[in-house]
Formats: structure tokens, sequence, C-alpha cells
């Protein structure tokens, strides 16, 4: 099944030459048809050709969690995927989540607990929390539950297992792990 | 990013049919080292739509599709109640973003994290072959201490691998042809040898379709992973092990360790020091030094004979713990 190309493959296109792809991508519940590049990731669609620059380019190498994007309400680091494998998948960027007049009660909860100090790495914070909520939610456990058979309470360490794979330089851990807590709290068990 | 053509296999028939194409699953290996030029195909399949992605019970056992997520499976209640040790072993791996993309099959083929194969500017047999081994006589803190050649002292990083190792899990494959096999995860990853370059013995267009776990193993299991970090960082040693005791003796004992070879290390001479003997401190450390009888270090990672003699006590500890000592 190929992938709708811009160029028929096996024309006259050189060995190496890139590859475009008409790929639709439904981001925060709108379609968008894009014409990309094989290479892009799912980072760089978002951030250079839907300007939706809240996800962050930390690393690019998914070690710091800052490109969090949920895909079919699945958490996963947008930068070591392929725009073009998420064709059709329903994604939610930061953008989705709230706004400045119309705040997340997760947003609002890293405000009030001042869970940041620069703030680059909070857009994944928050994303990569509303996954990790929902997870707990379906009773996943984590490296820190006792025993694996067992559905945790959402205590600290529990969270902070979880968020492991948001880096935050400021180091405003404690205080991030404070804003999900509360949120984790009021969420439906 | 050199470039590459992606398509999309509707069917495992369809994607090996796609002669030199590499699959890509959940890309969180294969991205990480194209971003870097270290993996340059010209061809990508997608194979992370093919219907392979459940877990069903088999013979007593379970087979595990090759698409099923690692987040997936370590949440499946069949794993958390019969292979606890499988569980553990997968959350004590990477973060919950990339346990959620990585898939079983592509954990299996995720390539070392050796320093030197990661810099193309740097020497490394396995990446540029003939080139040399930079980690020999270098940094080699993170470095083999069993099953090393004179070209290449890398380790395999997967902790799922290790604890499917100690389950005695059975790889699935399909061949380009249409073929398929089953064979030992043992026989999967190979050593370095003179030839580094190529980590398994899969053949050219092989493709994982699934893993399949026996009954799980008598007795009490679990996964201890030693690492710089409390979370989120790759294992210097670890030790899956499933150990049955009845009438204060070992019954029966079934040990894999990760961070120590080019592949997970099984050694069945560990677990036939442990059966019979009490378990007691000194059967344990017995049997750790049957492990490291030909461990050698190559001076950073020095510190793993001892780091992994005591882990494999604690951990021989644990696993036995109130079972009559
Ligand atoms: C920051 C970071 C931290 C990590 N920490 C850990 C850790 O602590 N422990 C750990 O174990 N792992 C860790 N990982 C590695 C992670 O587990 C692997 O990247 C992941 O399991 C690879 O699976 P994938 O589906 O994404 O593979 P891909 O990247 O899609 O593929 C990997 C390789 O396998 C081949 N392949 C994939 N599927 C098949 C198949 N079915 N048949 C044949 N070939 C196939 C591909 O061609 C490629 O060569 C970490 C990764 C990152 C980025
Ligand atoms: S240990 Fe292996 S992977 Fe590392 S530099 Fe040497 S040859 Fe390369």
């Amino acid at each position: 099944m190929p992938l709708s190309p811009q160029v028929a493959p096996g024309g006259s296109a050189p060995a190496d030459a890139p590859q475009r792809l008409s790929v639709t991508l439904t981001v925060n519940g709108e379609d968008h048809a894009l014409a990309l590049d094989s290479r892009t990731t799912l980072l760089d669609a978002l951030r250079d050709h839907l300007h939706l620059t809240g996800a962050k380019k930390g690393c690019d190498h998914g070690q710091c969690g800052a490109c969090t994007v949920l895909v079919e309400g699945r958490r996963i680091n947008s930068c070591l995927a392929l725009a073009a494998m998420h064709e059709g998948d329903a994604i939610t960027t930061i953008e989705g989540v709230g706004t400045p007049q119309a705040l997340h009660p997760l947003q609002a909860g890293f405000v009030r607990h001042d869970g940041y100090q620069c703030g680059y790495c909070t857009p994944g914070q928050i994303m990569s929390a509303l996954g990790m909520v929902e997870e707990h939610r379906q009773g996943w456990p984590s490296h820190a539950t006792g025993s694996v058979a067992d559905r945790p309470a959402l205590t600290r360490e529990e969270i902070a297992e979880r968020m492991s794979g948001n880096i935050c330089r400021c180091a405003a851990y404690p205080n991030i792990v404070d804003a999900i807590s509360e949120f984790a709290g009021e969420q439906p068990a | 990013m050199r470039p590459f053509t992606l398509t999309r296999a509707a069917s495992p028939e369809e994607a090996v049919a796609e002669t030199g194409a590499r699959y890509i699953a959940g890309g969180t290996n294969l991205l990480d080292l194209m971003k870097l030029g270290i993996e340059t195909p010209a061809r990508l399949v997608d194979i992370s739509r093919l219907p392979l992605n459940e877990v069903e019970e088999a013979d007593g056992g379970l087979r595990i599709g090759s698409q099923v997520p690692n987040s997936d499976l370590a949440a499946h209640d069949l794993v958390r109640t019969r292979y606890p040790l499988l569980a553990e072993a997968l959350l004590a791996g990477a973060s919950g973003q990339l346990r959620n993309k990585a898939t079983t099959g592509g954990n299996l083929l995720q390539r070392t994290r050796c320093y030197y194969f990661y810099d193309s500017a740097l020497p490394c047999n396995k990446r540029d072959p003939g080139s040399g081994c930079g980690a020999i006589g270098g940094v080699n803190r993170i470095h083999a201490i069993l099953g090393t050649s004179d070209k290449c002292i890398a380790t395999h990083p997967s902790d799922m691998a290790v604890a499917m190792l100690a389950l005695d899990a059975k790889v699935e494959t399909l061949r380009p042809g249409g073929a398929t096999r089953t064979l030992p995860l043992a026989e999967l990853h190979r050593l370095p040898g003179d030839t580094p370059h190529i980590d398994t013995n899969l053949k050219p267009g092989e493709l994982i379709t699934a893993v399949v776990l026996p009954p799980p193993p008598p007795g009490r299991q679990l996964y201890r992973k030693v690492r710089d970090r409390a979370s989120y960082a790759f294992a210097l040693v670890s030790v899956a092990a499933a150990i049955e005791v009845a009438d204060g003796r070992i019954a029966s004992a079934r040990l894999a360790f990760g961070g120590l070879a080019h592949k997970p290390w099984r050694n069945p001479d560990v677990e036939a020091a442990l059966v019979g003997a009490r378990p007691d401190d000194a059967a344990f450390r017995g049997a750790a030094a049957v492990l490291l009888a030909g461990a050698e270090g190559q001076g950073g990672n020095d510190f793993k004979i001892p780091l992994l003699r005591r882990t494999l006590v604690a951990a021989l500890r644990d696993a036995t713990e109130g079972t009559a000592r």
C-alpha cells in the first residue's frame, strides 16, 4: 500500500532524491493536508508546517520530552516519529488543550504551583502528564509500583517515576509534581 | 538525514516482498540513528500498522505480536500476573512516551548505545567495519565484560530481551518468499567475533512477527536493574531471575543478565550451580563466581565485576526471601 507520493516512485527521480508525500494530519480536531518530505518528523510538521510551536525541539532524540504530544490519546515523543506514519491519527498538542483565556485545569495548576521557571519544558510536561494520568486511570503499573500486579495510587513517587521522560533544566520538579498531583486528585479515578 | 522512500505494508507478506528495504516500527531507535547518519536506509517500510498487535494465550503461554507496544505489554494482565519479571523489565526501560511507541520486535533489534558507535567522527567496527574499536583502550564504562572480541566490546541495551531470555522465549519470523521459522531468543543475538557489524542471526529482510513465551516458570520472578539514575537510564548491569525453592532447596533457577555482553547473557552452569543448594549467600556467591569466571574488565568498566556479583547475590536473596532459608 503506497502512501500517496506526489511524484510516482520509480519515475525519473534520481536515487537519493527526497520523496514528497501528501499527508493529512488531524491536529486538535482539524484536518490539515500537507505536502511533506518523507523525512519530516511529526514535530517538524507541527512546528514548521502548521506553525504550532508549543511542542519544543529540545534534544530531537527522544531524551528530553519537550516534544511530547498525544497521538490517539497516548503520549509520544513527536521528534522520533515520522509525520507520514501518523496519517489519519488524532493528534493533540498543547494548543488544543487550553487557551490563555480559558486555561485547562492542569495548565492553571502549573501556574498556581509555579511548575516551571523558564517554561521551555512546560508544554511537554503538560502533554505528558495528561497522557500519564490516563495511563494511571487505566490501571497501568510503573517501575515505582511495589508489585506490578497492583493498581497503585498516584503518589508523588509514582508521578516522579512516570514523568521521568520529561526533563526540566530549571529543576522545578517538586512544583511540577504538586501541579500534577492536584490535577490527578480532581479526576474521577 | 539521507533521503528515503517510505511505503506502508498492509500485510506481513507485503512487507517481506519489499526486498532491500528496512522496516520501521516505533522508529524510536532507527530514526534516532538516521538523524545522526549512522543508519542510512534508502527505503523504509512502515510495519507499524500490521495486524501483529495482539497478545494471545497460546499453549499455556503467550504469543506477543511484534507490533505490541512495550507499554501495552507491561500493562497486560497476563504479563503482570504470570510473567511479572517481564513487566518489571519493560517498566524499567526508557520512558512512558518511548514505551508507548517502542514495539516488541523493535526493542529486540535496538542497537548498542556505545558512545563510539553513536559518534561518526570516531572509529567503530560496528558502524564502519575495519575502522577499529574506539572503546578498547578508550572510554568504556558501559561496555561488556563477557563474550567480547578484539574487534568490539559493545553491550546489547535491551531490558525486555533479558527478561524474555530468562523466560525461554522464542521468536517467530517470516522471510522473503514466505518461509516462516521459530528460533529460540537465545539464538537471535550474536557475539561480536570478527563481524561486530552484524548484530543478529536474522537473514536479510526477515521480519519478526511474534515472540512466544512458554508457560511461566515455577517460583518467584524478579528483574533487578542497576543504573546511574533511579529512572530513565540504560542498565549498567541487570538480572532477570525466576527461582523456585522447595523443601529448603533451590528446585529450579532461571537467570539472564543484561549489560554484560553483546547479547543478553545466560549461562546454564550458573543455574546448575544453584539447583539443589540451600538458598543462602554461600550458594549465591558460588553462582556469581561461576558466572564471572571468564569476565574481563576493560578499564572503565572494571567495576561491573563486583557490581554484578553483589547485584546477583541481592537479587537471589530477594527471590528466595521467606522461603525457609
Ligand atoms: C532516550 C532513550 C532511552 C531509552 N532507554 C531504554 C532503556 O532503559 N532500556 C531499553 O531496553 N531500551 C531503552 N531505549 C530503547 C528503546 O527501547 C528502543 O528504541 C525501542 O524498543 C525500539 O523499538 P521500535 O519499535 O521503536 O524500533 P524501531 O526504531 O522501529 O526499529 C529498531 C530496529 O529494528 C528493526 N525492526 C523493527 N521491527 C522489526 C520487525 N518486526 N522485524 C524485523 N526488524 C524490525 C528496524 O529495522 C530497526 O533496525 C531507550 C531509547 C531512548 C531513545
Ligand atoms: S565497542 Fe563495538 S560498537 Fe563500540 S566502538 Fe567498539 S566496535 Fe564500535
